[in-house]
């Protein structure tokens, strides 16, 4: 499999044309596509323009960027302009923005070509991609998994080697449980680090856009291109972008690791879960770190404030769909009517149970007790991990409790499916850089490693992730039942 | 119901919510440009139109006016400030939630102080997003049968300037818009024209018993489009809420829309269901702590208001209150006053040719000021012509105009049009001897008490000098003449 | 098992969306097991804890009194589901 940067590497010596890169790119989705579905739209045309003009670049001697000539894909939240852009959602099964969210004008800034746009959950919400309002997405290892959620789709294409790179986001788990379900790196920034200008919202306060990557290198090299301040967003920190590729290392001599209590006793029962994250915090062992218990003692209420705080903002933020002004529009005799009809039919269940919920938490007579509670159990959750840094450099632990599940086997009960997220929410409740690299299989399936750093330390983070995925080298092991073990690039 | 409350006089307790548009470049929360009557969804972009994925970000210059408009009235800026979400759905509303401010305002507290002298306390004033604009086919709400929407409007910043409920009477509330609308052009942050829906205003009004303490049931009124309907609005409405207190009845608390085709207020029954308005601190935009250093600027850059100019004008320039009142409504008018003076032109006189002819001739010429030609060292000039006795007052009413209007010197306009009066006492006396020997009956008449015949004389002497003598000098010398 | 607290049809009124009521009766039920675990957040003391406003604190983010170019005026009327010349048209408001 080719990752990123070995075809950039071959684009910039002339060995290969970025054409070539993005026509054997685009064969190798299409050809996974009936069996996968990890897209919902398809831009050959426009992919294979941009790839031209890449190549008559380079013929002049020009420097096209840090990912020149890679195919990529992005999540259907990210407005591509003049590129129909759905978030997963009939409401916006139309809709084509005029314009493009910043990380695509940077990810395009730098020479990416976009192949695609990736298939998803409904407006983010869900951990399986099963609650895409169009089909669902196969996990590339078995056929029959889950490719997990909600960015699904660019997990799977990445994990099924049609493209090195794909955005995601990430606003409970989003990139790297998906990651850690396809056998692919993926990862969620420091809140702030990336712009979330021109990407449909979710819940504003959680949502970061990362990347889903073959290797870490690739990640750091993408994280590079998207992050940094952008004066469109104004949440995005003013915090200069180092050259992450600087801060991979292969041992982890003089990293103080952080394992956390109460995780290891919520996977206790599993025993092959046990046994897969035991061996992976002995390799970081074995490569130099000093391993250090650490406890999240608030990391239980993750579920109960998560699903407060995020619906709460969702109920707003998803008011704006309601057939007035772009997307969907059912009739209806007069306009509140037609809002109602149309919002009916545009969204699928679990969007209208979370804007409930969430119009719930915010209600009148409601909001100390729901809203305002939940962010004060927010603040105790991310002084649990103040607490830890001061004891570790990072944290390794599980990303997800189980390997990817069959289809349709959470779909009965929302509250099952919301556990998924356990082990992820924390992180993103309290911001922090987070991410997930390939750390082997279960019953031949496939199960990652997260790494958590403290804010803004996105650098040490890779550096961990990679030292450890040198010396596992999971993603070159095996090969997933769909898609080209060459990585479309032979 | 009490026998005096019945019976006895009743007092209406009025606030007052008026709403300014701020005359910013660009829009709140985005780079869209803020214009009125541009064409129809001419101004818009992916943030105030609300597009999926589009994120707001504040402007400074709004949040600098509207701590500026705190300032000149004294409130307190507050350390600490933040923007809410106000959810609700509403077809000009593209997020279908308005950014705006809940608990913590930026300013609070200060007050208007109104010619009277009395001083109308300020509960807050607070920032946010104005909304789009409906149209209704058929012209009306009711009879519509689809809405056309213009976004242009939408996320043009707004500011909300609440009163205590410390206004009086119908007169007294026309008396804080003024005041309200004189100082707001004076700091500049709005153009507060009605008219254009810059400045708009709805009322909050309930009656009790005289030397009551408590409040009655409040009803709110909207609608209120210029300050006439707003005087007229409350005079029917204190009105109709006494006459349902002596009639025994309760007053209901709800919205009235005033209707000017009637002169009644009405039920505006649809605005009545509870809004839930779900205010939450809005996460994509981040708390503003406005420091000291900013408000000393903005306090510094504040330049001298309404109320401090009349003061002046009554104590350093001797001026009726009236006067210093008519003077101040606007800045360029105040400024050109001053103007004027410092040049040297007499205060009452300045003032006169300022609130009189001045303004005659502009408005003669749909002109401002500043579209004229008029510059204040030449009134000051033509003040003097007149009190050296070079022209008349009347002629100089006649040159003012292609003085304002062309930009003429005075002395052109007066060589032009032989305006120059005769002030020479030797000319003028034959001109008196003429007329008087040419009337003996109109003298005659005089003598035995006929002030008219006098008038006839003078017009006599101004007839036969073809209206160049001097007329007081003509005046003085027939007095002396007749005797 | 816990009972759900919502009264889902006022909320989904207040929310614009029109559920059914066998659709009312699953949301309840599948609350019900979401808000066991709110009920734990409820039971924790939080009386000397401030609410995370941000997760990584700003203040003042402003931009400057500039206008930049918008939306050229047949883009933003390019989705529009339904329009009138240069209008974005609708149903009539019946409140």
């Amino acid at each position: 499999m080719k990752t990123g940067h070995e075809i950039h590497d071959a684009i910039v010596a002339r060995k290969l044309s970025a054409v070539e890169a993005v026509s054997a790119a685009l064969g190798a989705v299409t050809a996974a596509e009936p069996m996968l579905k990890a897209y919902l739209t398809l831009t050959p045309e426009r992919a294979l323009e941009r790839a031209k003009a890449i190549d008559q670049r380079i013929a002049r001697g020009e420097n096209p960027g840090l990912l020149a000539g890679v195919p990529v894909a992005v999540k259907d939240l990210f407005c591509t302009a003049g590129v129909r852009t759905t978030s997963g959602s009939k409401i916006l099964e139309n809709f084509i923005p005029p314009y493009s969210a910043t990380v695509v004008e940077r990810l395009e800034g730098a020479g990416a070509v976009i192949v695609g746009k990736t298939n998803m959950d409904e407006f983010a919400m869900g951990s399986s991609t099963e609650n895409s309002a169009f089909y669902p997405t196969r996990n590339p290892w078995d056929g029959e998994g889950v490719p997990g959620g909600s960015s699904g789709g660019s997990a799977a294409t990445v994990g099924a080697r049609g493209v090195p790179i794909a955005l995601g986001t990430d606003t409970g788990g989003s990139i790297r449980e998906p990651a850690s379900f396809c056998n692919v790196v993926g990862v969620k920034p420091t809140y702030g680090r990336v712009s979330r200008y021109g990407i449909v919202a979710f819940a504003s306060s959680l949502d970061q856009a990362g990347p889903l990557t073959l290797d870490v290198r690739d990640s750091a090299d993408t994280l590079e291109v998207i992050a940094g301040h952008d004066p469109m967003d104004s949440t995005s920190v003013d915090v200069p972008v180092p050259h992450y590729a600087a801060s991979l290392r292969a041992d982890l001599r003089g990293v103080r690791c952080g394992v956390v209590r109460e995780f290891e006793e919520a996977l206790k029962s599993d025993a092959k879960m046990t046994a897969l994250f035991q061996s992976a915090y002995r390799v970081l062992e074995e490569l130099g770190a000093q391993l250090v218990p650490v406890s999240l003692p608030h990391a239980k209420y993750g579920l109960a404030t998560y699903y407060l705080i995020a619906p709460a903002e969702c109920s707003s933020n998803l008011a704006r769909y309601d057939g007035a002004r772009y997307g969907l529009r059912v009739k209806g005799d007069d306009v509140f009517s037609m809002f109602e009809a149309t919002r009916t039919a545009g969204f699928g269940a679990e969007v209208k149970r979370r804007i409930i919920l969430g119009t719930y938490a915010l209600s009148s007579g409601y909001y100390d007790a729901y809203y305002v509670r939940a962010q004060k159990v927010r603040t105790l959750m991310k002084q649990d991990f103040d607490e830890a840094f001061e004891r570790c450099d990072v944290i390794a632990c599980p990303p997800v409790s189980c390997p990817p599940f069959e289809l349709g086997a959470k779909t009965q009960d929302p509250v099952a499916m919301y556990l998924m997220d356990y082990f992820t929410i924390p992180m993103s409740l309290a911001g922090l850089p987070a991410m997930s690299v390939p750390a082997g299989f279960v019953d031949d399936l496939p199960v990652g490693l997260q790494i958590v750093a403290p804010a803004f330390e996105e650098g040490r983070m890779l550096g961990v992730a990679h030292a450890y995925e040198q010396a596992t080298r999971w993603a070159w092991q095996r090969e997933p039942m769909i898609g080209s073990a060459a990585g479309g690039v032979r | 119901m009490k026998s005096s409350e019945r019976n006895g006089k009743f007092e209406p307790v009025i606030g007052l919510e008026v709403h300014v548009e701020l005359a910013t470049a660009s829009k709140m929360f985005c780079g869209c440009r803020n214009e009125f009557g541009a064409p129809p969804n001419t101004n818009v972009c992916p943030v105030c139109l609300g597009l999926p994925g589009s994120l707001p970000v504040a402007n400074a210059r709004a949040i600098e006016f509207l701590c500026k408009t705190g300032l000149a009235f004294g409130s307190t800026i507050a350390p600490f400030s933040k923007f809410d979400r106000k959810n609700y759905f509403y077809p000009d509303m593209p997020k279908n939630y308005q950014i705006s401010q809940y608990d913590m305002p930026l300013t609070t507290g200060g007050g208007v102080t109104l010619a009277s002298g009395k001083r109308i306390g300020l509960t807050r004033i607070h920032l946010e997003e104005d909304t789009g604009k409906n149209l209704h086919s058929g012209g009306s709400i009711a009879r519509s049968e689809y809405t056309l929407v213009d976004y242009n409007r939408a996320g043009v910043p707004l500011m909300e300037i609440v009163s205590e409920p410390e206004i009086s009477s119908a007169e007294e509330a026309e008396a804080y818009l003024g005041e309200l609308k004189s100082v707001l052009s004076y700091i500049g942050v709005s153009d507060v024209k009605m008219h254009e829906g810059s400045l708009r205003c709805d009322a909050n009004v309930s009656v009790r018993p005289s030397r009551s303490k408590e409040l009655g049931t409040k009803v709110e009124i909207k609608n209120l489009n210029s300050f006439r309907f707003v005087g007229r609005a409350l005079a029917y409405e204190i009105e109709r809420l006494e006459a349902s207190l002596r009639n025994g009845e309760r007053i209901v608390q709800e919205t009235r829309g005033w209707d000017e085709t009637t002169g009644t207020t009405h039920s505006m029954r649809s605005k009545e269901y509870a809004h839930d308005y779900r205010y939450f601190p809005d996460p994509d935009l981040v708390p503003m702590n406005p420091n000291v250093a900013d408000a000393e600027r903005w306090r510094r850059e504040l330049p001298e208001l309404p109320a401090a100019k009349r003061e002046r004008y009554v104590r350093d320039f001797g001026l009726p209150a009236y006067d210093a009142g008519v003077l101040t409504e606007d800045r360029p008018t105040a400024e050109f006053f001053e103007a004027v003076v410092a040049a040297g032109g007499a205060a009452k006189q300045a003032a006169n040719w300022t609130m009189g002819d001045v303004r005659r001739v502009l408005q003669k010429h749909e002109l401002t000021l500043a579209q004229s030609k008029l510059r204040p060292q030449t009134l000051a000039a033509l003040i003097k012509l007149v009190e050296n006795g070079t022209i008349s007052g009347k002629a100089a009413k006649e040159v003012i105009e292609p003085v304002a209007v062309e930009g003429r010197a005075p002395q052109d306009v007066v060589a032009e049009r032989g305006l120059a009066q005769t002030s020479d006492q030797s000319e003028v006396a034959r001109f008196v001897d003429d007329a008087i020997a040419q009337q003996p009956d109109s003298v005659a008449s005089y003598r035995a008490g006929k002030e008219k015949a006098f008038e006839f004389l003078v017009g006599q002497v101004m007839r036969l000098s073809r209206g160049k003598a001097n007329v007081e000098l003509a005046r003085r010398l027939l007095k002396e003449r007749l005797g | 098992m816990a009972e759900t607290p919502i009264d889902i049809a006022h909320v989904a009124r207040l929310a614009r969306i029109a559920l059914t009521d066998e659709e009312s009766a699953r949301f309840s039920a599948q609350f019900s097991r979401l808000f066991e675990f709110i009920r734990e957040l409820q039971a924790l003391d939080v009386t000397r804890v401030h609410a995370t406003a941000q997760v990584i604190p700003l203040h003042d983010v402003v931009r400057p009194d500039e206008v930049s170019p918008c939306l050229d005026h047949e883009a933003a009327l390019a989705n529009a589901p339904d329009r009138e010349g240069p209008y974005f048209k609708m149903p009539r408001i019946l409140e």
